[in-house]
C-alpha cells in the first residue's frame, strides 16, 4: 500500500520519467497498431518485433557499448529487413504468407538468440542491460534512453496524425485509394516504417517477445467499442497507456521482474473484458440481447394465442387461465408465469384471480403479430410459390422480426390483401389504411 | 567428435523430425501461424506442471501442459466465432496473454522452480549429455532427453502414419473430406494437440520459440522443393538433420546457444535453397502478393 | 412452377439454409428424379452451391431436411460423391494426380487399412475415362484448369457412386474438356446413376440437362427441360432479386435467429 501510494505521489523524479517514458511508448505502438490490426496484419507486426533482435545484437557488437540510437537504428535495419524478406518469399517462391511470417520471424528470432549468447558469453561488461530488450524493463528507461525514445515515440503519433486520412483509406480499402491516385505503394512504405519504429521503441518497456501484443491487443480492445476509427486510436492509446502505468509501476515495486509480461497481462484483461462486455459487440451483450428477444418472443406468442383464441370465440377479452393456455400451443411451462407477470407489467394484460384478459393495448400487439404472421404467409405463398402447410413456420419467426418499413412494403406490393393462404382473415387496426 | 556432441545432435535432430512431420501439414494447412501460438502458448501449462510435480522428470506433465496447447486452439476459435475477432488478431491476443501468464509464473515462482526465461527461450540442449538414465547396477544407458526425443518421435510417426489418409485429404480438400465422412474438425483438433504434445516435450531442448522454427522452416525448405507429400516428409527428416548437425557445429564455433544456432541454420539451408532455385529457373515471377 | 418426380432420389423439404446466418435459401421444397442429369441453375447468389452443399450436410440447416435416396446422408454416404469447386483448394499441394483420385477411395477404407491394388485399379479406370491416364503420375501443380476439372472428376467416379452432386464443372474449362465431360455425365446417367450439376451457362443449359432447377434465394422452379426453360421462368429467375425477401434475411441476421423457434 506504501509502495502505491509513493509511486503515484510522483515524488520520485526516476518515477516521473519512467512513467512518462512507459506511457508514451506503449500509447504510440497503439495506435500504429490500430492500422496494422485494421489492414489485418497483426501478424505480421508480430513477425518484426521478433525480427529487431539481431539488429540490436548487431548494434552492440558494432559498437560495444549500449547506446539507444544505435539500437534504434540496428533494429530498425533488421525490421526493414524482415519485411523485405517476406514480401520476396511470398512474391518469388509458392510459400504462403503465413508461412512465411513463421519462417521469417523465427530464422531471424533465431539469430538473434545466437547472437545474443555469442556477446553474453564473450564476456563484455557492458552487456547487462540487453537482456532487457527481451522482456523489457521500464525501469532502465531514465537519462538518454529516455529522450531518445520519447522523441521517436513522439514522432510517430506526428506521423500518424499527420497521415491519418491517408491511412484509413488504405486500411479500409487499398484498390480504391489506389484508383484515387494516391501513392498506395510508399503510404505502405512509410506504415510499415512505422511498425518497425513502434517496436523498436516498444521494446524498452515491453521486450521484443511480447511487442507484437502491444501492437494487436489495444486495437482488438477498441475495436468493441466504438465503429469510428478516430475514437478507435483514442481508445487503442489509452488502454496502451493503462497497461504502461501498470508496467512502471511493476518496475518500480519489483526491480528484479521484467515489465513486459505485466504489460501484456493488463491489456490482455483489458480485452478481454471487452471482448465479453463492450455494449454492441461483446459476448454477454449479445447472449443478452438475445434473451431479451426470446422474451420479446414468448411474449409476442403469448398476445398472438389470446388473439387467436378470442377470434375462435369471438370474445377478445375473456379471461383465461394458465391451462387454457398452455392447451392451446405447447408453452414453457417453467417461463410461462414470468412472461404473463411481465406482460401484467407493461400493461398488456390484466390479471383476474388466477386468470388473465387481454388489455386493449394487448389485443393491439396481439392482433398486429397475427397480420404480420399472415402476412408472411401469403407473401411466401405468392412469391415463393410454397403450398399453404409448407408457409407457418417461417411466418413463426419472421413475424417477431418484421419492421413497419418493410409491412408497409409487403402491403403495398400485396395491395392490402383480405385473407391468407388458409382463408383466415388478415386483421387490420385503425392505423393500417390504404393512402 | 565427442560421445556428448552425438547424443546433442541426435537429440536435437529427433526433436527437429517430429516438429518438421507435424510442421509439413501446418504449412499446407495455412496454419504455421497457429503453431507459433500454441509453441508460445503452452508455456503457463509447463510452468504449472513443474510447480505441481516439483520437477521437470515426470512424463506425465506432458499431457497436462500440452492441453493448454489445445485450449488456445479452441480460444483463439472462441475469439473469432463467437466475439467476431479477426483470426489473426484473435491468435495474437490468446498467446501473447497466454505466453506472459507463463513468463510471470517464472519470475513470481522463481525460487521455486528450475526454470528460468532463458530456458524458455532457448532450452537447455547442451546440459543433455549431464542427465542420463542408468540401470540399477549404476551403468550408464544414455541421456533422458534423447529417449524422450525417440518416444516422441515414434508416436509422431505413429500418429502421422495411421491418420496419412485422414491428414492428407482433410488438409487438401476440406469439404471434400467432410462430404465423404472424415471429421474434419476432429482431425484438427488431433493435429493440434499433436503439436502441443511435442512441444511441450521439445521444449526443455530447445525452449518454446525455437520449436516454432523446426515447426515451419525445415518443411518450407523441403515444400519448396518437390511436389509429392511423401518426399516432402522425407526431406524434411534430412533438414532437420543437417540443421542440428550445422548448428551444433556454429554453437561450438561461437560458444552461443546451440537451439539458436541450429535455427540459423536451418534458415540458411531454407535462403540456400530458395536462392538456388531462382537462380536455376529463372522463370517469369508468379503473379506479386506485397506484404507491406 | 414445380414437377414432382417419381421415385425421387433426392428430396429436399422446405429447406431453409443460412450463411453466417442470412439465409441464402428460403424454403426449399422440391424432389428430383433417378437417373437424370439435373442442372441447378440461377444467376450470381442465388444459393446454387448452397443448395448442394446443404444436401452434402456441409452448412447447419435452418429448417427442413434432406432425403437421398429416402434415407439420411449418414446411412447412404457411400453412394454419394461430392465435386467441390475447382478453385476452393490450393493447386500447389504436393500431390500427384493419383494421390488425388485415391481419395476417391478413402471413405471405405478403415483407419489402418491401406488402398489395396483393386482400389487403384479402379482408381486408374477412372482416370482412363476422364482421358488423364496417362498424367497420373504428373503433379497437381502443373495441370490446366481443364485437367484439374478431369482430376475432379475421376476422383468422383473413382468413389463408385450412385449421386453425385457436381459444384460448377463447366466453369473456366475449354471446349473439350467441356465435351469429355459432358459425355461422361451422361454415360452416368444412362446407366441409372443421377447427376446434379450447378451450372451458370444458359446457353448451354437447355442442351447440357434433362432436368433443370431454376433458383434465386427461393425455388422458382423444378422440372423437365422443356417445360420448366421456358422465357417466363428464366424471367422470373434471373429478373431482379426479391428485395424483401433480401432484407427480411438481412434482419435475420441481425437479430442473430438460428433456426425456428422451438415455443
Amino acid at each position: 500500500m506504501d509502495n502505491l501510494r509513493a509511486f503515484f505521489s510522483f515524488s520520485d523524479p526516476n518515477v516521473v520519467s519512467v512513467v512518462l517514458g512507459t506511457l508514451l511508448l506503449t500509447a504510440s505502438s497503439a495506435v500504429v497498431g490500430t492500422f496494422t490490426f485494421l489492414r489485418k496484419k497483426a501478424l505480421l507486426g508480430d513477425a518484426i518485433a521478433h525480427a529487431v533482435l539481431p539488429g540490436v545484437g548487431a548494434a552492440f557488437l558494432w559498437s560495444g557499448v549500449k547506446d539507444p540510437l544505435m539500437m534504434i537504428a540496428g533494429a530498425f535495419v533488421s525490421g526493414w529487413l524482415a519485411v523485405w524478406a517476406m514480401d520476396q518469399i511470398v512474391a518469388h517462391s509458392k510459400i504462403k504468407e503465413d508461412t512465411a511470417i513463421a519462417l521469417v520471424l523465427s530464422v531471424f528470432f533465431g539469430v538473434g538468440i545466437l547472437l545474443l549468447t555469442y556477446i553474453q558469453h564473450s564476456g563484455n561488461a557492458a552487456q547487462t542491460g540487453l537482456e532487457s530488450f527481451l522482456f523489457g524493463k521500464a525501469a532502465a528507461l531514465v537519462g538518454r534512453d529516455l529522450w531518445v525514445f520519447g522523441a521517436v515515440a513522439l514522432v510517430l503519433l506526428v506521423a500518424v496524425g499527420l497521415f491519418f486520412k491517408e491511412f484509413q483509406l488504405i486500411a479500409f480499402d487499398e484498390a480504391y485509394a489506389r484508383t484515387l491516385g494516391l501513392p498506395v505503394g510508399r503510404l505502405n512504405l512509410l506504415l510499415t516504417s512505422l511498425t518497425v519504429l513502434a517496436v523498436v521503441t516498444g521494446i524498452q518497456a515491453v521486450g521484443v517477445v511480447l511487442m507484437s501484443a502491444m501492437l494487436i491487443t489495444p486495437a482488438a480492445a477498441a475495436r468493441y467499442w466504438t465503429d469510428r476509427v478516430q475514437q478507435m486510436i483514442l481508445l487503442a492509446a489509452g488502454f496502451g497507456a493503462l497497461s504502461g502505468l501498470a508496467g512502471a509501476y511493476v518496475s518500480y515495486v519489483a526491480p528484479a521482474m521484467p515489465t513486459g509480461p505485466w504489460i501484456v497481462v493488463v491489456i490482455s484483461v483489458v480485452a478481454i473484458l471487452s471482448f465479453f462486455f463492450a455494449p454492441g459487440r461483446g459476448i454477454v451483450y449479445r447472449y443478452w440481447q438475445q434473451e431479451s428477444l426470446r422474451h420479446d418472443i414468448l411474449e409476442e406468442n403469448m398476445l398472438k394465442a389470446f388473439y387467436q383464441m378470442g377470434e375462435q370465440e369471438e370474445d377478445f377479452f375473456a379471461s383465461r387461465p394458465a391451462e387454457e393456455l398452455l392447451a392451446w400451443r405447447k408453452f414453457p411451462p417453467a417461463s410461462l408465469k414470468d412472461a404473463l407477470r411481465r406482460l401484467v407489467r407493461k400493461g398488456d394484460m390484466v390479471r383476474k384471480n388466477d386468470a388473465w384478459q387481454l388489455s386493449p393495448a394487448g389485443l393491439e400487439r396481439g392482433r398486429s403479430i397475427v397480420k404480420k404472421h399472415r402476412l408472411w404467409e401469403l407473401y411466401l405463398s405468392r412469391y415463393l410459390q410454397l403450398a399453404p402447410d409448407h408457409v407457418h413456420d417461417d411466418a413463426e419467426t419472421i413475424e417477431h422480426i418484421l419492421t413497419p418499413e418493410l409491412e408497409a412494403e409487403l402491403l403495398r406490393m400485396m395491395d392490402y390483401p383480405d385473407l391468407d393462404p388458409h382463408d383466415a382473415v388478415i386483421p387490420y387496426g385503425e392505423k393500417d389504411k390504404k393512402e | 567428435m565427442t560421445m556428448d556432441a552425438v547424443y546433442i545432435i541426435l537429440t536435437a535432430t529427433l526433436f527437429s523430425i517430429s516438429c518438421g512431420l507435424l510442421g509439413a501439414f501446418l504449412l499446407l494447412r495455412r496454419m504455421a501461424m497457429v503453431g507459433d501460438a500454441i509453441a508460445h502458448a503452452v508455456l503457463p501449462g509447463i510452468v504449472i506442471a513443474f510447480l505441481i510435480s516439483g520437477s521437470r522428470e515426470s512424463v506425465w506433465m506432458i499431457p497436462g501442459a500440452a492441453s493448454l496447447g489445445v485450449l488456445t486452439t479452441f480460444l483463439i476459435e472462441f475469439f473469432h466465432r463467437r466475439a467476431g475477432l479477426q483470426t489473426d488478431a484473435a491468435i495474437g491476443v490468446t498467446f501473447t496473454a497466454l505466453f506472459a501468464v507463463g513468463i510471470i509464473l517464472i519470475s513470481v515462482f522463481a525460487g521455486q522452480i528450475d526454470l528460468d526465461q532463458d530456458c524458455v527461450l532457448y532450452g537447455e540442449i547442451a546440459y543433455v549429455p549431464l542427465d542420463v538414465w542408468m540401470t540399477a547396477s549404476g551403468e550408464v544407458i544414455g541421456p533422458k532427453a534423447l529417449f524422450i526425443a525417440l518416444g516422441l518421435l515414434v508416436l509422431n510417426v505413429l500418429f502421422v502414419v495411421l491418420g496419412y489418409r485422414q491428414l492428407l485429404v482433410s488438409t487438401f480438400d476440406p469439404a471434400f473430406a467432410a462430404a465423404s465422412g472424415i471429421s474434419v474438425v476432429l482431425w484438427n483438433y488431433l493435429l493440434m494437440g499433436a503439436v502441443s504434445f511435442t512441444t511441450v516435450a521439445a521444449f526443455n531442448s530447445v525452449g518454446a520459440i525455437l520449436v516454432v522454427a523446426l515447426l515451419v522452416v525445415p518443411p518450407a525448405t523441403a515444400y519448396l522443393l518437390t511436389h509429392s507429400l511423401k518426399r516432402m516428409l522425407g526431406l524434411t527428416v534430412l533438414f532437420a538433420f543437417l540443421s542440428s548437425a550445422c548448428g551444433y557445429v556454429l554453437a561450438v564455433a561461437l560458444d552461443g546457444s546451440i537451439a539458436g544456432a541450429i535455427v540459423t541454420c536451418a534458415g540458411g539451408l531454407f535462403v540456400l535453397v530458395w536462392v538456388t532455385q531462382l537462380l536455376l529457373r529463372r522463370k517469369p515471377a508468379k503473379e506479386l502478393h506485397p506484404l507491406t | 412452377m414445380k414437377f414432382t418426380a417419381e421415385n425421387p432420389v433426392v428430396e429436399f423439404h422446405d429447406l431453409t439454409v443460412a450463411y453466417h446466418r442470412k439465409p441464402a435459401l428460403w424454403n426449399v421444397d422440391l424432389t428430383l428424379p433417378a437417373g437424370a442429369l439435373i442442372g441447378i441453375i440461377g444467376p450470381n447468389g442465388a444459393g446454387k452451391s448452397t443448395l448442394i452443399k446443404a444436401a452434402m450436410g456441409l452448412l447447419p440447416l435452418s429448417s427442413g431436411y434432406v432425403r437421398l435416396f429416402g434415407a439420411e446422408l449418414d446411412a447412404v454416404r457411400r453412394r454419394v460423391s461430392y465435386v467441390p469447386q475447382r478453385e476452393s483448394v490450393d493447386w500447389d499441394f504436393p500431390a500427384s494426380v493419383m494421390d488425388v483420385v485415391l481419395m476417391g477411395r478413402y471413405a471405405g477404407l478403415g483407419l489402418l487399412k491401406r488402398p489395396s491394388a483393386q482400389d487403384r485399379e479402379i482408381a486408374l479406370n477412372s482416370l482412363e475415362k476422364v482421358g488423364m491416364a496417362g498424367f497420373r503420375n504428373r503433379q497437381i501443380a502443373q495441370l490446366s484448369g481443364g485437367q484439374q476439372q478431369r482430376v475432379f472428376l475421376a476422383r468422383a467416379l473413382a468413389q463408385e457412386a450412385d449421386l453425385y452432386f457436381m459444384d460448377e464443372p463447366f466453369a473456366g474449362v475449354d471446349a473439350a474438356t467441356e465435351a469429355a465431360i459432358l459425355e461422361i455425365l451422361q454415360e452416368l446417367t444412362s446407366s441409372g446413376k443421377t447427376v446434379i450439376v450447378v451450372h451458370h451457362d444458359l446457353q448451354s443449359a437447355a442442351s447440357f440437362f434433362h432436368w433443370v432447377v431454376l433458383l434465386n434465394m427461393r425455388l422458382v422452379a423444378s422440372g423437365p427441360v422443356d417445360e420448366v426453360f421456358t422465357a417466363a421462368l428464366l424471367q422470373e429467375t434471373y429478373g431482379g432479386r426479391l428485395t424483401v425477401l433480401a432484407e427480411v434475411g438481412e434482419l435475420v441476421r441481425k437479430r442473430q435467429i438460428s433456426g425456428r423457434e422451438k415455443y
